[in-house]
Protein backbone atom coordinates (compact mmCIF):
# COMPACT_ATOMS: atom_id res chain seq x y z
CA UNK A 1 0.00 0.00 0.00
CA UNK A 2 3.02 2.29 0.40
CA UNK A 3 2.91 3.44 -2.99
CA UNK A 4 -0.42 3.82 -3.61
CA UNK A 5 0.22 7.81 -3.09
CA UNK A 6 2.52 7.36 -5.52
CA UNK A 7 -0.22 5.67 -7.72
CA UNK A 8 -2.59 8.35 -7.06
CA UNK A 9 -0.02 11.29 -8.23
CA UNK A 10 0.81 9.08 -11.88
CA UNK A 11 -3.39 8.99 -12.12
CA UNK A 12 -3.45 12.66 -11.58
CA UNK A 13 -1.06 13.31 -13.89
CA UNK A 14 -2.09 11.42 -16.96
CA UNK A 15 -5.37 12.24 -16.21
CA UNK A 16 -4.99 16.80 -15.79
CA UNK A 17 -1.80 16.84 -17.57
CA UNK A 18 -1.88 15.02 -20.34
CA UNK A 19 -5.34 15.76 -21.08
CA UNK A 20 -6.82 12.06 -19.82
CA UNK A 21 -9.90 14.04 -18.61
CA UNK A 22 -10.67 14.61 -22.37
CA UNK A 23 -10.89 11.14 -22.71
CA UNK A 24 -12.96 9.74 -19.59
CA UNK A 25 -15.58 12.69 -20.97
CA UNK A 26 -15.57 11.87 -24.38
CA UNK A 27 -15.95 8.04 -23.05
CA UNK A 28 -18.67 9.35 -20.45
CA UNK A 29 -20.68 10.50 -23.13
CA UNK A 30 -20.92 7.86 -25.30
CA UNK A 31 -21.51 5.54 -22.58
CA UNK A 32 -24.38 7.50 -21.68
CA UNK A 33 -25.78 8.09 -25.35
CA UNK A 34 -25.72 4.47 -26.38
CA UNK A 35 -27.67 3.66 -22.86
CA UNK A 36 -30.13 6.65 -23.58
CA UNK A 37 -30.91 5.80 -27.18
CA UNK A 38 -30.84 1.77 -26.80
CA UNK A 39 -33.68 2.53 -23.84
CA UNK A 40 -35.57 4.76 -26.15
CA UNK A 41 -35.21 2.56 -28.91
CA UNK A 42 -35.67 -0.30 -26.56
CA UNK A 43 -38.50 1.08 -25.49
CA UNK A 44 -40.20 1.85 -28.47
CA UNK A 45 -39.41 -1.81 -30.11
CA UNK A 46 -40.85 -3.51 -26.65
CA UNK A 47 -43.87 -1.56 -26.80
CA UNK A 48 -44.87 -2.33 -30.11
CA UNK A 49 -43.92 -5.91 -29.65
CA UNK A 50 -46.18 -6.21 -26.46
CA UNK A 51 -48.66 -4.69 -28.65
CA UNK A 52 -48.78 -7.11 -30.73
CA UNK A 53 -48.45 -9.83 -28.41
CA UNK A 54 -51.89 -8.85 -26.11
CA UNK A 55 -53.34 -8.33 -29.82
CA UNK A 56 -56.90 -10.77 -30.32
CA UNK A 57 -55.78 -13.70 -32.32
CA UNK A 58 -58.42 -15.11 -34.33
CA UNK A 59 -57.21 -12.89 -37.54
CA UNK A 60 -54.35 -14.08 -39.82
CA UNK A 61 -51.97 -11.16 -39.77
CA UNK A 62 -52.25 -10.98 -36.01
CA UNK A 63 -50.87 -14.25 -35.98
CA UNK A 64 -47.91 -13.45 -38.31
CA UNK A 65 -46.87 -10.23 -36.71
CA UNK A 66 -46.96 -12.88 -33.38
CA UNK A 67 -44.52 -15.40 -34.56
CA UNK A 68 -42.09 -12.75 -36.10
CA UNK A 69 -42.01 -11.11 -32.63
CA UNK A 70 -41.48 -14.12 -30.81
CA UNK A 71 -38.66 -14.88 -33.42
CA UNK A 72 -37.23 -11.75 -32.81
CA UNK A 73 -36.89 -12.16 -28.91
CA UNK A 74 -35.90 -15.68 -29.19
CA UNK A 75 -32.86 -14.30 -31.30
CA UNK A 76 -32.19 -11.34 -28.84
CA UNK A 77 -32.06 -13.55 -25.88
CA UNK A 78 -30.55 -16.07 -27.01
CA UNK A 79 -27.39 -14.75 -27.85
CA UNK A 80 -24.79 -12.71 -25.79
CA UNK A 81 -25.12 -8.87 -26.63
CA UNK A 82 -21.30 -8.82 -27.29
CA UNK A 83 -22.16 -11.67 -30.04
CA UNK A 84 -24.85 -8.72 -31.57
CA UNK A 85 -22.41 -5.92 -31.42
CA UNK A 86 -19.77 -8.12 -33.22
CA UNK A 87 -22.02 -9.80 -35.70
CA UNK A 88 -23.48 -6.16 -35.94
CA UNK A 89 -20.46 -4.80 -36.67
CA UNK A 90 -18.22 -6.96 -38.47
CA UNK A 91 -21.15 -8.53 -40.50
CA UNK A 92 -24.23 -6.53 -41.13
CA UNK A 93 -22.48 -3.48 -41.29
CA UNK A 94 -20.26 -4.60 -44.11
CA UNK A 95 -22.60 -6.85 -46.24
CA UNK A 96 -25.39 -3.96 -46.22
CA UNK A 97 -22.61 -1.38 -47.35
CA UNK A 98 -23.93 1.22 -44.85
CA UNK A 99 -21.47 3.38 -43.88
CA UNK A 100 -22.41 3.52 -40.36
CA UNK A 101 -19.83 4.43 -37.26
CA UNK A 102 -19.49 2.21 -34.35
CA UNK A 103 -20.99 4.28 -31.86
CA UNK A 104 -24.46 4.16 -33.93
CA UNK A 105 -23.85 0.23 -34.27
CA UNK A 106 -24.02 0.18 -30.45
CA UNK A 107 -26.77 2.44 -30.26
CA UNK A 108 -29.07 0.45 -32.71
CA UNK A 109 -27.98 -3.26 -31.03
CA UNK A 110 -28.24 -2.17 -27.31
CA UNK A 111 -31.53 -1.13 -28.54
CA UNK A 112 -32.76 -3.97 -30.15
CA UNK A 113 -31.05 -6.14 -27.49
CA UNK A 114 -33.33 -4.73 -24.50
CA UNK A 115 -36.08 -3.94 -26.86
CA UNK A 116 -36.88 -8.02 -26.82
CA UNK A 117 -36.45 -7.80 -22.59
CA UNK A 118 -38.67 -4.62 -22.65
CA UNK A 119 -41.13 -6.26 -24.41
CA UNK A 120 -41.80 -8.85 -21.87
CA UNK A 121 -41.96 -6.15 -18.91
CA UNK A 122 -43.95 -4.07 -20.98
CA UNK A 123 -46.53 -6.97 -21.76
CA UNK A 124 -47.01 -7.83 -18.16
CA UNK A 125 -47.20 -4.42 -17.62
CA UNK A 126 -50.08 -4.25 -20.03
CA UNK A 127 -51.89 -7.00 -18.59
CA UNK A 128 -51.71 -5.66 -15.10
CA UNK A 129 -53.94 -2.67 -15.88
CA UNK A 130 -57.97 -3.81 -16.07
CA UNK A 131 -59.12 -4.85 -18.79
CA UNK A 132 -61.95 -3.04 -18.47
CA UNK A 133 -59.92 -0.12 -19.42
CA UNK A 134 -59.49 -1.23 -22.94
CA UNK A 135 -63.30 -1.98 -23.32
CA UNK A 136 -64.49 1.46 -21.84
CA UNK A 137 -62.39 3.34 -24.56
CA UNK A 138 -63.67 0.64 -27.15
CA UNK A 139 -67.19 1.24 -26.17
CA UNK A 140 -66.76 4.83 -26.36
CA UNK A 141 -65.43 4.08 -30.05
CA UNK A 142 -61.80 4.55 -29.79
CA UNK A 143 -59.83 2.28 -32.07
CA UNK A 144 -57.81 -0.39 -30.33
CA UNK A 145 -54.36 0.86 -31.03
CA UNK A 146 -56.00 4.55 -29.85
CA UNK A 147 -57.13 3.03 -26.25
CA UNK A 148 -53.62 0.95 -26.08
CA UNK A 149 -51.65 4.62 -26.75
CA UNK A 150 -54.16 7.06 -24.69
CA UNK A 151 -55.14 4.93 -21.55
CA UNK A 152 -53.84 1.03 -21.18
CA UNK A 153 -49.49 2.08 -22.09
CA UNK A 154 -49.76 5.06 -19.84
CA UNK A 155 -50.95 3.12 -16.44
CA UNK A 156 -48.80 -0.10 -17.63
CA UNK A 157 -45.78 2.33 -18.26
CA UNK A 158 -46.99 3.80 -14.56
CA UNK A 159 -46.74 0.20 -13.14
CA UNK A 160 -43.84 -1.04 -14.72
CA UNK A 161 -41.19 1.75 -13.80
CA UNK A 162 -38.87 0.47 -11.25
CA UNK A 163 -38.62 -2.65 -13.47
CA UNK A 164 -37.59 -0.27 -16.22
CA UNK A 165 -35.31 1.39 -13.92
CA UNK A 166 -33.69 -1.66 -13.50
CA UNK A 167 -33.42 -2.21 -16.95
CA UNK A 168 -31.74 1.40 -17.34
CA UNK A 169 -29.32 0.53 -14.92
CA UNK A 170 -28.28 -3.10 -16.70
CA UNK A 171 -28.46 -1.08 -19.81
CA UNK A 172 -25.69 1.38 -18.43
CA UNK A 173 -23.26 -0.95 -17.44
CA UNK A 174 -23.78 -3.59 -20.23
CA UNK A 175 -22.28 -0.85 -22.78
CA UNK A 176 -18.62 -1.52 -21.42
CA UNK A 177 -18.50 -4.16 -23.47
CA UNK A 178 -18.77 -1.61 -26.43
CA UNK A 179 -14.88 -1.52 -26.82
CA UNK A 180 -15.06 -4.86 -28.79
CA UNK A 181 -16.30 -2.89 -31.64
CA UNK A 182 -13.65 -0.09 -30.76
CA UNK A 183 -15.66 2.37 -29.34
CA UNK A 184 -14.80 4.56 -27.20
CA UNK A 185 -16.27 4.48 -23.89
CA UNK A 186 -15.76 4.60 -20.33
CA UNK A 187 -13.64 1.62 -20.11
CA UNK A 188 -11.61 2.70 -23.18
CA UNK A 189 -10.89 5.80 -21.55
CA UNK A 190 -9.50 4.31 -18.70
CA UNK A 191 -7.65 1.71 -20.09
CA UNK A 192 -5.97 4.31 -21.93
CA UNK A 193 -4.75 6.22 -19.13
CA UNK A 194 -3.68 3.14 -17.64
CA UNK A 195 -1.79 1.97 -20.83
CA UNK A 196 -0.01 5.14 -20.92
CA UNK A 197 1.12 5.33 -16.81
CA UNK A 198 1.73 1.21 -16.65
CA UNK A 199 -0.54 1.81 -14.05
CA UNK A 200 -4.34 0.23 -13.61
CA UNK A 201 -5.53 0.48 -9.96
CA UNK A 202 -6.27 3.85 -9.82
CA UNK A 203 -7.79 3.86 -13.22
CA UNK A 204 -10.25 0.96 -12.42
CA UNK A 205 -10.93 2.27 -9.17
CA UNK A 206 -12.38 5.72 -10.49
CA UNK A 207 -14.05 4.14 -13.68
CA UNK A 208 -16.18 1.47 -10.82
CA UNK A 209 -16.57 5.28 -8.86
CA UNK A 210 -17.83 7.04 -11.89
CA UNK A 211 -20.40 3.73 -12.79
CA UNK A 212 -21.65 3.67 -9.24
CA UNK A 213 -22.26 7.33 -9.33
CA UNK A 214 -24.19 7.12 -12.34
CA UNK A 215 -26.50 4.44 -11.22
CA UNK A 216 -27.21 6.16 -8.25
CA UNK A 217 -28.16 8.99 -10.39
CA UNK A 218 -30.58 6.91 -12.81
CA UNK A 219 -32.19 5.51 -9.19
CA UNK A 220 -32.86 8.67 -8.46
CA UNK A 221 -34.37 9.93 -11.31
CA UNK A 222 -36.65 7.23 -11.64
CA UNK A 223 -37.83 7.86 -8.28
CA UNK A 224 -38.46 11.30 -9.12
CA UNK A 225 -40.57 9.98 -12.18
CA UNK A 226 -42.30 7.34 -10.10
CA UNK A 227 -43.56 10.63 -7.57
CA UNK A 228 -44.74 12.61 -10.61
CA UNK A 229 -46.68 9.95 -12.41
CA UNK A 230 -48.59 9.03 -9.16
CA UNK A 231 -50.89 12.56 -8.67
CA UNK A 232 -53.57 9.63 -10.51
CA UNK A 233 -53.00 7.36 -7.69
CA UNK A 234 -54.51 6.95 -4.26
CA UNK A 235 -52.01 4.64 -2.67
CA UNK A 236 -49.02 7.10 -1.44
CA UNK B 1 -83.59 0.86 -33.76
CA UNK B 2 -81.27 -2.53 -33.27
CA UNK B 3 -82.60 -5.71 -34.69
CA UNK B 4 -80.99 -8.74 -32.88
CA UNK B 5 -81.78 -12.08 -35.48
CA UNK B 6 -81.16 -15.24 -33.83
CA UNK B 7 -78.25 -14.24 -31.92
CA UNK B 8 -75.83 -16.97 -30.91
CA UNK B 9 -72.60 -16.91 -28.88
CA UNK B 10 -70.53 -19.70 -27.80
CA UNK B 11 -67.58 -19.68 -25.37
CA UNK B 12 -65.47 -22.74 -26.34
CA UNK B 13 -67.66 -25.80 -26.35
CA UNK B 14 -70.12 -23.64 -24.07
CA UNK B 15 -73.50 -22.18 -25.30
CA UNK B 16 -74.00 -19.10 -23.77
CA UNK B 17 -76.62 -17.54 -26.39
CA UNK B 18 -79.34 -19.91 -27.88
CA UNK B 19 -80.88 -17.99 -30.37
CA UNK B 20 -81.76 -14.77 -28.83
CA UNK B 21 -84.29 -12.86 -31.59
CA UNK B 22 -85.42 -9.02 -29.93
CA UNK B 23 -86.13 -5.61 -31.35
CA UNK B 24 -85.37 -2.67 -29.90
CA UNK B 25 -86.70 0.53 -30.53
CA UNK B 26 -86.37 4.21 -30.56
CA UNK B 27 -87.29 5.84 -27.00
CA UNK B 28 -87.58 2.34 -25.79
CA UNK B 29 -86.60 1.44 -22.57
CA UNK B 30 -85.77 -2.30 -22.38
CA UNK B 31 -84.79 -4.28 -18.88
CA UNK B 32 -82.94 -7.08 -19.13
CA UNK B 33 -83.26 -9.65 -15.98
CA UNK B 34 -82.77 -12.95 -15.23
CA UNK B 35 -80.43 -14.84 -12.86
CA UNK B 36 -76.62 -14.97 -13.06
CA UNK B 37 -75.38 -17.19 -15.53
CA UNK B 38 -78.50 -16.90 -17.87
CA UNK B 39 -76.06 -14.72 -20.34
CA UNK B 40 -77.98 -11.17 -19.83
CA UNK B 41 -74.39 -9.66 -20.16
CA UNK B 42 -73.38 -11.77 -23.02
CA UNK B 43 -76.06 -10.67 -24.60
CA UNK B 44 -75.52 -6.81 -23.96
CA UNK B 45 -71.76 -6.68 -24.63
CA UNK B 46 -72.66 -8.78 -28.08
CA UNK B 47 -74.78 -5.80 -28.85
CA UNK B 48 -71.92 -3.09 -29.74
CA UNK B 49 -69.68 -6.48 -30.29
CA UNK B 50 -67.80 -6.32 -26.89
CA UNK B 51 -68.05 -10.26 -27.38
CA UNK B 52 -68.03 -10.70 -31.50
CA UNK B 53 -71.57 -13.10 -31.62
CA UNK B 54 -70.69 -16.61 -32.98
CA UNK B 55 -74.07 -16.43 -35.21
CA UNK B 56 -76.84 -14.28 -36.22
CA UNK B 57 -76.53 -10.51 -36.88
CA UNK B 58 -77.42 -7.59 -35.03
CA UNK B 59 -78.31 -4.82 -37.38
CA UNK B 60 -78.01 -1.46 -35.96
CA UNK B 61 -79.71 1.78 -37.83
CA UNK B 62 -79.60 -0.50 -40.99
CA UNK B 63 -76.12 -2.02 -40.77
CA UNK B 64 -75.26 -5.42 -39.60
CA UNK B 65 -72.49 -4.56 -36.91
CA UNK B 66 -71.93 -8.58 -36.17
CA UNK B 67 -70.46 -8.60 -39.48
CA UNK B 68 -66.08 -8.69 -38.97
CA UNK B 69 -65.78 -6.63 -42.22
CA UNK B 70 -68.05 -3.80 -40.47
CA UNK B 71 -65.89 -0.96 -38.75
CA UNK B 72 -67.37 -1.22 -35.38
CA UNK B 73 -65.61 1.74 -34.31
CA UNK B 74 -67.65 3.75 -36.20
CA UNK B 75 -71.27 2.46 -34.57
CA UNK B 76 -69.65 2.07 -31.49
CA UNK B 77 -70.03 6.18 -31.36
CA UNK B 78 -73.42 5.97 -31.82
CA UNK B 79 -73.23 3.70 -28.70
CA UNK B 80 -72.81 4.06 -25.40
CA UNK B 81 -72.24 1.92 -22.71
CA UNK B 82 -71.85 1.66 -19.15
CA UNK B 83 -70.09 -0.44 -17.10
CA UNK B 84 -70.76 -2.45 -13.41
CA UNK B 85 -67.72 -1.44 -12.28
CA UNK B 86 -67.68 1.94 -14.15
CA UNK B 87 -63.83 1.79 -16.09
CA UNK B 88 -63.38 5.38 -15.62
CA UNK B 89 -59.68 5.80 -17.40
CA UNK B 90 -57.74 6.29 -14.18
CA UNK B 91 -54.92 7.96 -15.89
CA UNK B 92 -57.59 11.16 -16.60
CA UNK B 93 -59.09 13.72 -14.89
CA UNK B 94 -62.94 13.51 -14.72
CA UNK B 95 -62.96 16.51 -17.41
CA UNK B 96 -60.89 14.59 -19.40
CA UNK B 97 -62.54 11.36 -19.02
CA UNK B 98 -65.88 12.75 -20.26
CA UNK B 99 -64.04 14.78 -22.99
CA UNK B 100 -61.67 12.69 -24.56
CA UNK B 101 -63.33 10.82 -26.71
CA UNK B 102 -65.58 13.18 -28.48
CA UNK B 103 -62.40 15.53 -28.88
CA UNK B 104 -60.19 12.99 -29.96
CA UNK B 105 -62.84 11.50 -33.03
CA UNK B 106 -63.73 14.68 -34.14
CA UNK B 107 -60.12 15.94 -34.54
CA UNK B 108 -59.19 12.77 -36.39
CA UNK B 109 -62.51 13.36 -38.72
CA UNK B 110 -61.30 16.29 -39.03
CA UNK B 111 -58.11 14.99 -40.40
CA UNK B 112 -59.26 13.03 -42.70
CA UNK B 113 -61.77 15.27 -43.79
CA UNK B 114 -58.56 17.27 -44.25
CA UNK B 115 -56.49 14.79 -46.09
CA UNK B 116 -59.16 13.75 -48.32
CA UNK B 117 -59.61 17.21 -49.51
CA UNK B 118 -56.40 17.29 -50.34
CA UNK B 119 -56.52 14.62 -52.21
CA UNK B 120 -59.70 15.80 -54.34
CA UNK B 121 -57.74 19.10 -55.06
CA UNK B 122 -54.77 16.95 -56.60
CA UNK B 123 -57.67 14.78 -58.56
CA UNK B 124 -59.26 18.05 -59.64
CA UNK B 125 -56.38 19.44 -61.41
CA UNK B 126 -57.01 16.35 -63.79
CA UNK B 127 -60.95 16.40 -64.15
CA UNK B 128 -63.23 18.02 -66.29
CA UNK B 129 -66.27 18.37 -63.39
CA UNK B 130 -64.62 18.71 -59.86
CA UNK B 131 -65.37 17.00 -57.15
CA UNK B 132 -66.80 18.81 -54.53
CA UNK B 133 -64.53 19.03 -51.39
CA UNK B 134 -65.75 18.06 -47.93
CA UNK B 135 -67.02 21.56 -46.26
CA UNK B 136 -64.66 22.06 -42.83
CA UNK B 137 -66.91 23.87 -40.43
CA UNK B 138 -64.31 24.08 -37.45
CA UNK B 139 -60.56 23.70 -36.40
CA UNK B 140 -59.11 21.87 -33.86
CA UNK B 141 -59.01 24.44 -31.29
CA UNK B 142 -62.63 25.12 -31.49
CA UNK B 143 -63.87 21.25 -31.46
CA UNK B 144 -61.62 20.62 -28.64
CA UNK B 145 -63.03 23.93 -26.92
CA UNK B 146 -66.71 23.20 -27.39
CA UNK B 147 -65.83 19.04 -26.33
CA UNK B 148 -64.70 21.11 -23.55
CA UNK B 149 -67.65 23.81 -22.60
CA UNK B 150 -70.38 20.21 -23.08
CA UNK B 151 -68.00 18.04 -21.09
CA UNK B 152 -68.62 21.07 -18.10
CA UNK B 153 -72.06 21.38 -18.79
CA UNK B 154 -72.43 17.77 -18.58
CA UNK B 155 -70.61 17.58 -15.66
CA UNK B 156 -72.90 20.47 -14.11
CA UNK B 157 -75.64 18.88 -14.79
CA UNK B 158 -74.77 15.69 -12.05
CA UNK B 159 -73.25 18.36 -10.02
CA UNK B 160 -69.57 17.41 -9.85
CA UNK B 161 -68.19 20.65 -12.15
CA UNK B 162 -66.33 21.16 -9.00
CA UNK B 163 -64.67 17.30 -9.41
CA UNK B 164 -63.70 18.42 -13.28
CA UNK B 165 -59.73 18.55 -12.56
CA UNK B 166 -60.14 15.24 -9.92
CA UNK B 167 -58.80 12.06 -10.62
CA UNK B 168 -61.63 9.00 -10.69
CA UNK B 169 -59.55 7.32 -7.60
CA UNK B 170 -60.99 10.25 -5.71
CA UNK B 171 -64.47 10.10 -6.36
CA UNK B 172 -67.00 7.75 -4.55
CA UNK B 173 -68.65 4.88 -6.72
CA UNK B 174 -71.70 6.52 -6.84
CA UNK B 175 -69.62 9.85 -8.73
CA UNK B 176 -67.89 7.12 -10.75
CA UNK B 177 -70.98 5.71 -12.24
CA UNK B 178 -72.73 9.03 -12.91
CA UNK B 179 -69.39 10.18 -14.42
CA UNK B 180 -69.32 6.96 -16.36
CA UNK B 181 -72.97 8.05 -18.10
CA UNK B 182 -72.09 11.52 -19.09
CA UNK B 183 -69.15 9.58 -20.78
CA UNK B 184 -71.17 7.52 -22.84
CA UNK B 185 -73.70 10.57 -23.27
CA UNK B 186 -70.94 12.89 -24.18
CA UNK B 187 -71.16 10.90 -27.48
CA UNK B 188 -74.89 11.58 -28.37
CA UNK B 189 -75.26 8.24 -28.28
CA UNK B 190 -78.37 6.54 -30.03
CA UNK B 191 -79.02 4.10 -27.50
CA UNK B 192 -76.99 3.71 -24.44
CA UNK B 193 -76.43 0.09 -22.73
CA UNK B 194 -75.76 -0.55 -19.19
CA UNK B 195 -74.62 -3.58 -18.04
CA UNK B 196 -75.36 -3.74 -14.11
CA UNK B 197 -74.46 -0.24 -13.58
CA UNK B 198 -75.82 -0.34 -9.90
CA UNK B 199 -74.22 -3.84 -8.77
CA UNK B 200 -71.19 -2.80 -7.60
CA UNK B 201 -72.90 0.10 -5.49
CA UNK B 202 -73.75 0.34 -2.12
CA UNK B 203 -77.42 1.02 -1.23
CA UNK B 204 -77.43 4.45 -0.48
CA UNK B 205 -75.40 5.69 -3.95
CA UNK B 206 -77.48 3.10 -6.38
CA UNK B 207 -80.54 6.11 -5.60
CA UNK B 208 -78.14 8.53 -7.17
CA UNK B 209 -77.35 6.85 -10.72
CA UNK B 210 -81.20 5.33 -10.57
CA UNK B 211 -82.20 8.69 -10.58
CA UNK B 212 -79.66 10.37 -13.51
CA UNK B 213 -81.11 6.95 -15.30
CA UNK B 214 -84.60 7.95 -15.12
CA UNK B 215 -83.59 11.61 -16.05
CA UNK B 216 -82.09 10.08 -19.37
CA UNK B 217 -85.13 8.00 -19.81
CA UNK B 218 -87.72 10.76 -19.26
CA UNK B 219 -85.63 12.95 -22.00
CA UNK B 220 -86.48 9.61 -24.64
CA UNK B 221 -82.80 8.20 -24.53
CA UNK B 222 -83.58 4.87 -26.00
CA UNK B 223 -81.43 2.48 -23.03
CA UNK B 224 -81.35 -1.33 -22.89
CA UNK B 225 -80.27 -2.00 -19.29
CA UNK B 226 -79.58 -5.20 -17.18
CA UNK B 227 -80.33 -4.89 -13.79
CA UNK B 228 -81.10 -6.46 -10.64
CA UNK B 229 -83.49 -3.51 -9.78
CA UNK B 230 -86.86 -4.66 -9.79
CA UNK B 231 -88.10 -1.26 -8.86
CA UNK B 232 -86.38 0.27 -11.34
CA UNK B 233 -87.41 -2.06 -14.11
CA UNK B 234 -91.53 -1.79 -13.10
CA UNK B 235 -91.25 2.08 -12.95
CA UNK B 236 -88.92 3.21 -15.86
CA UNK B 237 -88.61 0.34 -18.16
CA UNK B 238 -91.49 0.37 -21.48
CA UNK B 239 -90.58 -3.58 -21.57
CA UNK B 240 -89.35 -6.24 -19.63
CA UNK B 241 -87.68 -9.46 -20.44
CA UNK B 242 -86.02 -12.67 -19.00
CA UNK B 243 -83.73 -14.15 -19.88
CA UNK B 244 -82.21 -17.84 -18.97
CA UNK B 245 -80.49 -20.64 -20.15
CA UNK B 246 -79.31 -18.28 -22.48
CA UNK B 247 -82.49 -17.69 -24.27
CA UNK B 248 -85.56 -14.73 -24.13
CA UNK B 249 -88.27 -16.86 -21.51
CA UNK B 250 -90.61 -14.21 -21.70
CA UNK B 251 -90.67 -10.74 -23.18
CA UNK B 252 -93.53 -7.89 -21.75
CA UNK B 253 -94.46 -4.43 -20.89
CA UNK B 254 -93.52 -4.24 -16.76
CA UNK B 255 -97.39 -4.56 -15.22
CA UNK B 256 -98.16 -7.71 -17.41
CA UNK B 257 -94.06 -8.90 -16.61
CA UNK B 258 -94.45 -8.32 -12.69
CA UNK B 259 -98.00 -9.02 -12.17
CA UNK B 260 -99.16 -12.24 -14.43
CA UNK B 261 -95.73 -14.07 -15.51
CA UNK B 262 -96.72 -16.49 -17.64
CA UNK B 263 -93.26 -18.63 -18.06
CA UNK B 264 -92.99 -21.21 -15.15
CA UNK B 265 -89.46 -20.50 -14.39
CA UNK B 266 -90.17 -16.88 -14.59
CA UNK B 267 -92.82 -17.28 -12.04
CA UNK B 268 -90.50 -18.95 -9.70
CA UNK B 269 -87.47 -16.12 -10.17
CA UNK B 270 -90.21 -13.43 -9.32
CA UNK B 271 -91.17 -15.18 -6.06
CA UNK B 272 -88.08 -15.34 -4.56
CA UNK B 273 -87.23 -11.95 -5.31
CA UNK B 274 -90.54 -10.05 -4.61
Amino acid sequence: MGNFGLKVDKFIEIFIEQNGYVKVVQGLQNTVFIAVAGLIIGILIGTVIATVKVLPKYKMLPRVLNGVCNLYVALFRGTPIVVQLLVGYYVLVPLTGVNLPGIRVAMIVFGMNSGAYISEIMRSGIQSVDSGQMEAGRAVGLSFGTSMMKIVIPQAVKNILPTLGNEFIALIKETSVVSFIAVADLYMAFNYIGTNSYEFMVPYLVMALIYIVLVLIITLLVRVLERSLKKSDRRN
Amino acid sequence: MIDVINLKKNFGSLEILKGINITVNKGDIVAVLGPSGSGKSTFLRCLNCMEDPTEGSIIFNGVDIADMKVDINVHRRHMGMVFQHFNLFNNKTVLQNVMMAPAYLKCKDLKQAKSKNRMTKVKNLFRGNKEELIQITATKEQIKAEAKQQALNLLKRIGLDDKADAYPSTLSGGQKQRVAIIRSLAMNPDVILFDEPTSALDPEMVGEVLELMKELASEGMTMVVVTHEMGFAREVASRVIFMDDGQIKEEAPPEEFFDNPKDERLKEFLSKIL
